[in-house]
């Protein structure tokens, strides 16, 4: 039997978090792209994009909200609707993430361009690499997928380490380049911090799937 | 196709006693709305002032005005039993025909406005009862079985197809699923949602959960007064006055 009133209303919610989840991917681009071009066109797309996903998030906290309160949800639907309101907030901050990378660019670019020994644009990439299979594994609900991204956060930690140590040398020995290589560990946390929230994303899906809170390591299963 | 409904200043008596308080109600044509409140609060005998079910009461009376589309129901010259067949009802306890065929309950109210053509009829009755969600299990058996030996659930679905055999264009509902159980009620509230389409649904349930799972719009009555009607999802997540607030968290009534 089918409720399909119910139906449509998650159909939506998973609908409208696909396309949240696109505007934030394109956020991560964008923000990559402008570091990548040194092209300040590509910091204000993201400056400006950013009250489409503030609207987004808005729009997908009452569907959610309603659902809840006049749905009634169980079991699956109820950790659906959970994980699509953590999800939601997640994709909120990565494109927050974006924006503070767009201001590092532009504050970077209206210097004369220091040469610095990090791979921002590869850090980017496994980056937006992560987000994309998070959200792929929310598109398909499947729980390996989400797994993956899991194992894909420790690169990145260890490229954001790294990029730490060279950094905080080249300050060390050349001063006059501490504005740039302050504003390119800044790019390097945030990029970090949106592994962190695909990594979120990542443990929301197997909550939903399979009911496991994997959060903090392990997997905890109610008894 | 449905039609909308306009109720302004009604009030509605039993004896001296007055149940409802200058009611104004805008019902949208093709959706569902729903009423609910306490015990008493007035909300089952607002949907019988809207077919003139009220005044068979004794001693009832009711005032104001109620259209139908562009009928005045309380109009001077508007007979009661004309309205009825425009605006079905569906009650809270199921009650077929019991010795009637499952057919002959359908097609019962056909037959009392004088319908003779049998093909036509047949074509009716199966309409009905594929809107009703009844078809495919009763379809082998429309002569053979009578109304009262199906599930209390079908009981219910065969009368809801019985009010939509006239064709309707309101159907009103007064606890249709309070006496089912949990997946005969599901199966209501679905057909309800479907049934949207071709009518305009107006259904009274003391379940604020069935409410807020079918309803497009909700009416929170209490003593006699509609305290607010909004959208169901504005009063299921931000009611405006506090009594409704109080009412749907549980903390009265």
């Amino acid at each position: 039997m089918t409720r399909s009133r119910f139906q449509q209303g998650l159909d939506e919610l998973r609908e409208k978090l696909l396309r949240m989840g696109g505007l934030a991917e394109q956020a991560i681009d964008r923000a990559a792209e402008a570091y990548r071009t040194r092209d300040a066109k590509y910091c204000q797309m993201v400056l400006t994009g950013e009250a489409d996903i503030n609207e987004a998030e808005r729009e997908i906290d009452e569907l959610a909200l309603d659902l809840l309160a006049m749905q009634q949800p169980m079991a699956v639907d109820l950790r659906f609707i959970m994980a699509v309101v953590k999800i939601n907030a997640d994709l909120e901050r990565v494109g927050d993430q974006a924006v503070n990378i767009a201001q590092r660019v532009l504050d970077l670019v209206s210097e004369p361009e220091v040469r610095l020994p990090v791979d921002i644009p590869r850090m980017a990439e496994s980056v937006t690499a992560m987000v994309q299979r998070a959200l792929e594994s929310f598109l398909d609900g499947k729980a390996e997928v989400a797994e993956a991204v899991l194992q894909m956060d420790n690169i990145v930690d260890r490229m954001k380490d790294e990029a730490f140590v060279v950094l905080v040398q080249k300050m060390t020995n050349e001063p006059q380049a501490t504005r740039a290589a302050l504003n390119v560990l800044l790019i390097a946390r945030n990029l970090e911090r949106i592994a962190d929230h695909a990594t979120n994303i990542a443990e929301d899906v197997i909550f939903w799937v399979r009911g496991a809170d994997v959060r903090h390591g392990g997997a905890h299963y109610r008894s | 196709m449905g039609v909308g409904i306009e109720v302004r200043g009604l009030n509605a008596w039993y004896g001296k006693n007055l149940a409802l308080k200058s009611i104004d109600m805008t019902v949208p044509a093709n959706h569902v709305t729903a009423v609910i409140g306490p015990s008493g609060c007035g909300k089952s005998t607002f949907v019988r002032c809207l077919n003139r079910m009220h005044e068979t009461v004794r001693e009832a009376r009711a005032e104001g005005v109620v259209k139908v589309g562009e009928m005045e129901v309380y109009g001077p010259g508007t007979d009661p039993v004309q309205i009825r067949r425009r605006i079905g009802m569906v009650f809270q306890k199921p009650n077929p025909f019991p010795t009637m065929s499952i057919y002959d309950n359908v097609a019962a109210g056909l037959r009392l406005n004088g319908f003779r053509n049998r093909k036509q009829m047949d074509e009716l009755v199966e309409r009905s009862l594929k809107l009703s969600a009844l078809w495919d299990e009763v379809k082998d058996t429309l002569h053979k079985k009578s109304g009262a030996s199906l599930s209390g659930g079908q009981q219910q679905r065969l009368c809801i197809a019985r009010s939509l055999a006239v064709e309707p264009e309101v159907l009103l509902m007064d606890e249709p699923a309070s006496a089912l159980d949990p997946i005969s009620t599901s199966k209501i509230e679905e057909l309800i949602f479907q049934l949207k389409q071709h009518y305009t649904v107006v259904i009274v349930t003391h379940n604020m959960q069935q409410a807020a799972r079918v309803a497009e719009f909700t009416g929170f009555f209490l003593m006699g007064s509609l305290i607010e009607y909004d959208k169901t999802e504005k009063i299921f997540t931000t009611p405006a006055d506090k009594r409704t607030e109080d009412y749907i968290t549980g903390r009265f009534g």
